[in-house]
C-alpha cells in the first residue's frame, strides 16, 4: 500500500522514522519536488489512500463488491463483474513480480495460460479426468509456482533485460506450443490445438458445484479478498521489504546480505502461482481455453492496470484493473457503440478537467472546440455535400448531436486514416510545446480525436482499444511511471 | 531408419537460410547498435521493421502497382528501398524522442515497458490504417513483360543453377543489398565522426557528453541507422515471400533479438553472424523437423546460449563497476 514518506504534513508510519537516514541532505532537497508530484487528483488520491486504514479499504471494497450480483444483470455481471475480478487477480500476481521484486515478466499470460490449460486437462472430458476443485487447484496452483521457479532461474544469472526476452519468449513458445506443437498424448491432442479444449467442469465448493454466475462471482470474489489479505501482510513482512530492497538496488540489497537470487526466484514463483490460481477459475468459467485467451494483448491489458494503479500498491491495483476492464468491456465490439461513444466524450471531457487550470482556460478551450467543429463543419459541407456524408455509426441520442457537429465524408476510409496519422502527430507536437500555443493546439486535437473516433475507432472498438492501451503504457510511463497510487522512485545519489 | 542424404534438400535449405539470415542480421543491428548505446531493449524494433515494409509497399503502389508500374525494374526496387529505409529511419527518431529519451534516466523497467507500448501501439495502428488482409508485393510477376497472364518476371527467375536448385535474382539482390548495408555500417562506425561520437557514447554516456559529444544527436542517429536497417529488412521481407501483414514485426523481431543475442548482443559483427546462424538454423529445423517447430527450435537456441554464455559468441561478458 502507498507509503506516506517524509513530507512534513502527512503522519510517518512508524517504521519509515526508523529507517536508516540515507541520503538525508538529497532527500530534503527533493521536498519541494515531491510534494509537487502529489499535486493535483493523482496526489489528493494518494494522499486520501493513505489517511483509510488497509482493513477499511478491504471492507469497503468487499462489501461493495459482494452486493455487485444483487442489481446486476446477468450478461453484466459476467462482463464486468467477473472479468474484472479475473484482471484484479492477474494485476495482483503480476504486480509480485513486478511491483515488488521489480523484474520484468513478459511471459506472465502463460502461467495463467499453463493454469487454465492444467485445470482443464484435470477436469473435462479430454482424458476423462474429473479431479474436485479441491484436489485439483492445489495440484495446478504448486506446479504453475514450480514452473514459475524453472523459468525463473535464467533471472538467477541475468540481468533484467535477458529475463524479460526470456519470459517474453516463453510466453510466445506456449503460444506455439499449445496452437501449433499439440503433441498427441494417448491417442489425441494434448492441447486439442486452434480448437482449444472445450466442456470443461465448474469449480466445486467441496462437491458443490458453482454453475450460476452469481455463485462464480462470490466464490471468485472470496478468492480476490484471500489474496489481497495475503499479499498485505506478505507486503508488510520481512520478505516483501527485502523485494523492495531488492527493486531499488540490487547491488545494495546484495551487500546488505539480502538473499538476492532467492528472493527472484520466490518472487516469480509465487507471482506465477497467483495466476496459475486465476487459470483454474478463469477456465471453469468460460467452460472452454483456446490459446487466444493467453497471447499477448491480454499481458499488456494486465500490465496496463498495474501501471495504471500504480506499481507496488495493492489498492492501485484494484483500481487499475476496474478501470482497464470497464474500458476493455465498453470498447468490445458486441457493446452497443453509443456506450462506447458517451464513454470516449466523458474522459475526453475528464481528461482536459484534469489537466487545463485556471477554470477559464478550460471554458475557453471546451467553447473553442465546439466552436471550430461548428465551423470545420460548415465549411466541409460548404465546399461538397459529400464531405460531410457520411453516416453515424449506431447513433443513438446523442449521435444526431454528433452528426451535425463532426466531418465524415461518404467515402471516409483514407479521410479517416489521414485523420488518425494527423491526430498522432497533434499529440506528439502537444507534448513539446507550452502556454498559450498549447492551448492554440489543444482545440484541433480535441476535434481531430472526435474525428478520428466517428470515422475509424467506432467501427473497429476492438483495434481501438488495444491502441489505447499501448498508447496508455507510453504515456504513463513518460509522465507518470509510478502510476495512480504508486510510490515515486527516490534517487539516492 | 536410416534416410540418404538428400544433397537438392540441404543446398536448397542452405540458401535459404542464408536469405534469412541476411533479413535477421538487418534486424538485429538495429537491437545491438541500440542496446550498445542506451542498454535498451527496443522491443518497438520488430514493428520499424514492418512499418518499413508497408512503407516500400506504398512506394511500389505510388509508382503503379506491382502489376503496371511506371518506371522500371532496377529504379522501382531503388525506390522502395530508399523509401522504406527513410521512412523506418524517421520513425526510429520518433520513437525516441517520445518513447525513450523522457526515461534516460529512469529505473531500467520503465523505458522497457514504454518499449511494450510502442510496439504493440505499432502494430494496431498498422491494422487500424492497412487493415487485417495481407499486402502483396506480387514480386513474382513484378518486371514481367505480361503480369496479367501471370508471367514470372526477373526477380523469381534462376539466375544459376547449383546441383538442381535454383538460385534466383532475387536472393542474390538480397543477399548483396546486406552485405553492402553492412560493410557501409561498418565503414560508417570505425571510420567516421559520428561512429566514433557512437563508439565514445557507448562506452561511457556521461564521460562523452563531457568531452562535448551532443550524447541526445549521437542517440538520435544510433536509432535512425539501426531503423533504416530495418526498413531495407522489411522490404527484403516483401521482395521474398510477397505478402506483408500488420503483425510481421513481432516474430521477425524476436528472432533478430536472438540473432543479436547469440552473437552478442552490442556487438556488430556478433549480429551479423547471429543473423545467419539463426536463419540457418530456422531453415534447417522447418527442412528436416517441420515447419511448426521452426520457431520453437530458434526460442530453444536463445535459452540455451543465454543459460551458456549471456554474453553471446563474439560479446565481450559485461563487467560491472560498483
Amino acid at each position: 500500500m502507498g507509503s506516506g514518506g517524509d513530507i512534513p504534513e502527512i503522519p510517518a508510519r512508524p517504521d519509515e522514522r526508523e529507517r536508516p537516514r540515507v541520503g538525508v541532505d538529497e532527500w530534503v532537497a527533493n521536498v519541494e519536488d515531491r510534494r509537487e508530484e502529489r499535486a493535483g487528483i493523482a496526489g489528493l488520491a494518494g494522499r486520501i489512500d493513505d489517511l483509510v486504514p488497509p482493513w477499511a479499504r478491504l471492507a469497503a471494497f468487499g462489501l461493495v463488491a459482494a452486493s455487485l450480483p444483487l442489481w446486476m444483470e446477468r450478461g453484466d455481471l459476467f462482463a464486468y463483474g467477473i472479468f474484472t475480478l479475473i484482471y484484479v487477480l492477474l494485476g495482483l500476481g503480476l504486480n509480485v513480480v513486478v511491483g515488488y521484486a521489480g523484474l520484468l515478466d513478459l511471459g506472465y499470460v502463460a502461467f495463467f495460460g499453463f493454469g487454465a490449460y492444467f485445470y482443464a486437462l484435470l477436469s473435462s472430458e479430454q482424458y476423462g479426468i474429473h479431479w474436485p476443485s479441491a484436489v485439483s487447484f492445489p495440484v495446478v496452483v504448486v506446479s504453475t509456482a514450480l514452473l514459475g521457479l524453472v523459468l525463473g532461474i535464467p533471472s538467477r544469472r541475468l540481468l533484467g533485460d535477458y529475463l524479460a526476452i526470456v519470459t517474453l519468449f516463453f510466453g510466445q513458445a506456449f503460444v506455439v506450443f499449445v496452437n501449433a506443437a499439440n503433441p498427441t498424448v494417448r491417442g489425441k491432442g494434448l492441447t486439442g490445438g486452434p480448437n482449444g479444449i472445450a466442456d470443461i467442469d465448474p469449480n466445486d465448493l467441496f462437491g458443490y458445484e458453482l454453475t450460476t454466475r452469481r455463485q462464480q462471482y462470490w466464490f471468485i470474489l472470496g478468492a480476490v479478498l484471500l489474496v489481497l489479505i495475503g499479499l498485505h501482510f506478505l507486503s508488510e513482512s520481512r520478505t516483501g521489504r527485502a523485494w523492495r530492497a531488492l527493486r531499488e538496488d540490487p547491488l545494495a540489497a546484495e551487500a546488505m546480505s539480502i538473499p538476492v537470487n532467492r528472493l527472484k526466484l520466490m518472487a516469480f514463483a509465487f507471482g506465477a502461482a497467483i495466476a496459475g490460481l486465476t487459470g483454474c477459475m478463469f477456465a471453469a468459467v468460460l467452460t472452454a481455453v483456446t490459446s487466444g485467451n493467453f497471447a499477448l494483448p491480454i499481458l499488456i491489458t494486465i500490465y496496463a492496470a498495474v501501471i495504471l494503479g500504480g506499481i507496488g500498491s495493492l489498492t492501485g491495483v484494484v483500481i487499475g484493473a476496474i478501470v482497464i476492464n470497464v474500458s476493455f468491456q465498453f470498447l468490445a465490439p458486441e457493446n452497443p457503440q453509443d456506450n462506447a461513444r458517451i464513454l470516449f466524450y466523458a474522459v475526453i471531457v475528464l481528461l482536459l478537467l484534469l489537466g487545463i487550470r485556471p477554470l477559464w482556460r478550460l471554458a475557453a478551450v471546451l467553447g473553442g472546440t465546439i466552436a471550430f467543429g461548428l465551423m470545420a463543419h460548415a465549411i466541409a459541407e460548404a465546399i461538397s455535400p459529400s464531405w460531410t456524408a457520411g453516416a453515424v455509426v449506431e447513433g443513438g441520442r446523442f449521435g444526431d448531436v454528433v452528426a451535425d457537429w463532426v466531418i465524415i465524408p461518404a467515402d471516409n476510409e483514407r479521410f479517416a486514416n489521414a485523420a488518425y496519422i494527423a491526430l498522432v502527430v497533434a499529440i506528439l507536437a502537444l507534448t513539446k510545446i507550452h502556454g498559450w500555443w498549447r492551448t492554440g493546439l489543444l482545440v484541433p486535437t480535441v476535434y481531430l480525436a472526435t474525428i478520428v473516433w466517428e470515422t475509424s475507432f467506432v467501427a473497429q472498438p476492438a483495434v481501438a482499444r488495444w491502441i489505447l492501451f499501448g498508447a496508455l503504457l507510453v504515456f504513463l510511463m513518460t509522465k507518470r511511471p509510478q502510476g495512480l497510487l504508486g510510490t515515486p522512485r527516490v534517487e539516492i545519489v | 531408419m536410416i534416410v540418404a542424404f538428400n544433397t537438392e534438400l540441404f543446398i536448397q535449405l542452405l540458401v535459404n537460410g542464408i536469405t534469412l539470415g541476411s533479413l535477421y542480421a538487418l534486424i538485429a543491428l538495429g537491437y545491438s547498435l541500440v542496446y550498445g548505446i542506451l542498454k535498451l531493449l527496443n522491443f518497438a524494433h520488430g514493428d520499424v521493421y514492418m512499418i518499413g515494409a508497408f512503407a516500400g509497399y506504398a512506394v511500389l503502389s505510388l509508382l503503379g502497382g506491382p502489376l503496371s508500374p511506371n518506371v522500371a525494374l532496377a529504379p522501382l526496387i531503388v525506390l522502395m528501398f530508399l523509401g522504406a529505409m527513410i521512412a523506418s529511419g524517421l520513425l526510429g527518431v520518433v520513437i525516441e524522442r517520445f518513447a525513450y529519451r523522457p526515461l534516460r534516466d529512469a529505473p531500467r523497467i520503465a523505458p522497457l515497458i514504454s518499449a511494450l507500448g510502442v510496439s504493440f501501439f505499432l502494430q494496431n495502428s498498422a491494422l487500424l490504417l492497412f487493415g487485417a488482409q495481407f499486402r502483396s508485393y506480387d514480386s513474382f510477376v513484378l518486371g514481367s513483360k505480361n503480369p496479367e497472364f501471370f508471367e514470372p518476371g526477373p526477380l523469381t527467375d534462376p539466375l544459376f543453377v547449383v546441383k538442381n536448385v535454383n538460385i534466383q535474382l532475387i536472393q542474390v539482390i538480397v543477399l548483396s543489398t546486406t552485405v553492402g548495408l553492412m560493410v557501409a555500417l561498418t565503414l560508417l562506425v570505425a571510420k567516421t565522426a559520428i561512429g566514433k561520437a557512437m563508439r565514445a557514447t557507448s562506452y561511457d554516456r556521461e564521460a562523452a557528453a563531457m568531452m562535448g559529444i551532443d550524447t541526445d544527436r549521437v542517440i538520435a542517429s544510433t536509432f535512425f541507422i539501426g531503423s533504416l536497417l530495418a526498413g531495407a529488412a522489411g522490404v527484403m521481407f516483401g521482395l521474398l515471400f510477397s505478402q506483408v501483414f500488420h503483425f510481421m514485426g513481432f516474430l521477425a523481431g524476436l528472432k533478430g533479438f536472438t540473432a543479436a543475442v547469440v552473437g552478442g548482443i552490442g556487438s556488430i559483427p556478433g549480429a551479423m553472424l547471429g543473423g545467419l546462424l539463426v536463419g540457418l538454423a530456422e531453415a534447417f529445423a522447418a527442412g528436416y523437423l517441420g515447419g511448426r517447430w521452426a520457431d520453437l527450435t530458434v526460442f530453444g537456441i536463445l535459452i540455451v546460449v543465454l543459460l551458456v554464455r549471456p554474453s553471446g559468441l563474439l560479446g565481450t561478458p559485461a563487467i560491472k563497476k560498483v
